[in-house]
């Protein structure tokens, strides 16, 4: 059982009825002990990460999901959720997100360094560069993924990007570490590459893959 | 590097597709969802579905046609139609829809822009502007309700509005084009797309798949939206992709 996690923001019903096209069993919460007892737990999200920071804080789930990642249960954040994961984020002015990964959230410049403009949000289909092994990678080939997106993960630990695509700069687009992953497209809209992602996603969860 | 899109539009009359010739002949081409499952085989890379539903009864058709939608694509979408009320926004967004897009409503009272973007964030918004050239103003003009009323806004203000509002994309009706055949508004595209920091969708006068690599490469535009070319099958998604491909046009 997958674990939808329902804080106010997100397209969960996309994401649903991709699990439900997949035959994985899930359920949307907001309840700790739901999303403790759950095998896997899919952090969705649109939006401002002030605001999805703000209600994860307020609500407690914030705790609930750093409690949850270091349990070594799988969880996968897309979009939002996945920026969610990181340290820091930039925007408005800046704030904390839950930490489970090393980086930081900054906004795509939107022009290059030559001066050149060009469009933000990043949104549209990209091209995903494999760039390392990982078992939420497994038999995925380079393809398109749809991305939404203005803000982009910045981060040191080189390691931790498992894919990436290129627009002006370098979008993390896959991430991952031990249970924790995020992928900065929506893979329930990203056509056979998406899914595939996700149905690796619920191999993990099956296999009760506890890494940490 | 992002790939261009080709977006076939469905307008949607009470759970049908049909599509208007110059907004006024309408024939039957078929059930959304099958449509929808048609076009994503094919190729398409995102759906635009346009209720053009009259009723009340026939918008709450629209959500149902959805939520249909939404479980069997795994592409995006975009709903428009009849939008005037962050409730209705809300109700199209949870029932799947990935984006709605304002027209009319967005005109009348701007700041409805805002609040959508506020609750479900930019990328969320599209504004539909339809728009036609005006020999006295020498620019082109916006017009609403179906391309019925004409505005006082210039289309090159109001697009810069709309996106300092928060409008996260733009899908531009030439209503000089529309229906013609005889390819998009480049002209008016090209003008548009570099006038604002957000994708612009260029739509309205696709005969041909020579017209959507014209529109990427001259026009300058983000994606490309069509209807009944794709419907009546006189050329399809795959076709047009192969050709603007040799063209030199990014695609998936």
């Amino acid at each position: 059982m997958i674990a939808i996690i329902d804080y106010g923001m997100g397209n969960l019903f996309s994401v649903s009825k991709a699990l439900e096209r997949l035959g994985e069993p899930y359920l949307i919460t907001n309840k700790k002990d739901e999303i403790l007892l759950a095998d896997g737990v899919i952090v969705p999200g649109v939006g401002a990460i002030s605001d999805a920071m703000r209600l994860l804080n307020e609500t407690g789930i914030a705790d609930v999901l750093r409690d949850y990642a270091a349990s070594g249960k799988p969880i996968l954040g897309i979009c939002l959720g996945m920026q969610l994961l990181f340290e820091a984020s930039e925007e408005n002015g800046g704030c904390r997100g839950l930490g489970l990964l090393p980086g930081t959230v900054v906004k795509i410049p939107g022009v290059t360094t030559q001066g050149e403009m060009y469009k933000v949000p990043h949104m549209g289909w990209n091209l995903l560069q494999l760039r390392r092994q990982s078992a939420i990678l497994k038999d995925v080939e380079e393809g398109f993924a749809y991305f939404v997106h203005s803000y982009y993960v910045t981060t040191e630990t080189d390691e931790i990007i498992l894919a990436d695509s290129l627009y002006d700069v370098c979008v993390p687009a896959v991430v991952g570490k031990n249970n924790v992953f995020g992928t900065q497209f929506h893979p329930e809209k990203s056509s056979m590459t998406g899914m595939k992602i996700l149905e690796n996603f619920t191999v993990l969860v099956s296999e009760g893959v506890s890494v940490k | 590097m992002l790939t261009k899109r080709i977006i076939p539009c469905l307008d949607v009359k009470e759970g049908r597709v049909v599509k208007g010739i110059q907004f006024v002949q309408l024939r039957d081409a078929g059930d959304p969802v099958e449509l929808a499952r048609f076009y994503d085989e094919q190729g398409a890379d995102e759906l635009v579905f346009l209720d053009i539903s009259a009723s009340h009864e026939g918008r709450k058709t629209m959500v149902d046609v959805v939520q249909a939608v939404a479980a069997e694509l795994a592409i995006p979408f975009t709903v428009g139609g009849g939008i005037h009320t962050l409730d209705d926004m809300k109700k199209l967004l949870r029932a799947g829809a990935d984006k709605v897009s304002l027209n009319t409503a967005a005109v009348n009272r701007p700041e409805l822009i805002t609040e959508g973007a506020e609750f479900f964030g930019a990328q969320c918004m599209v504004v539909a502007v339809d728009a036609k050239y005006d020999q006295d103003c020498g620019t082109w003009v916006v017009y609403t309700h179906g391309g019925r009323v004409k505005t006082e806004w210039k289309v090159l203000e109001w697009v810069k509005e709309a996106v300092r509002r928060g409008a996260g994309e733009i899908l531009l009706t030439s209503m000089d084009c529309d229906g013609e055949k005889k390819g998009f508004d480049i002209a008016l595209t090209k003008a548009v797309s570099t006038a604002v920091t957000v994708p612009v969708i260029a739509s309205g006068g696709a005969g041909g798949a020579s017209h959507f690599s014209d529109i990427f490469l001259e026009g300058k535009a983000d994606a490309a939206l069509a209807a009944s070319i794709f419907h009546y099958k006189e050329t399809s998604v795959a076709e047009v992709k192969a050709y603007i491909k040799d063209k030199g046009v990014y695609v998936r």
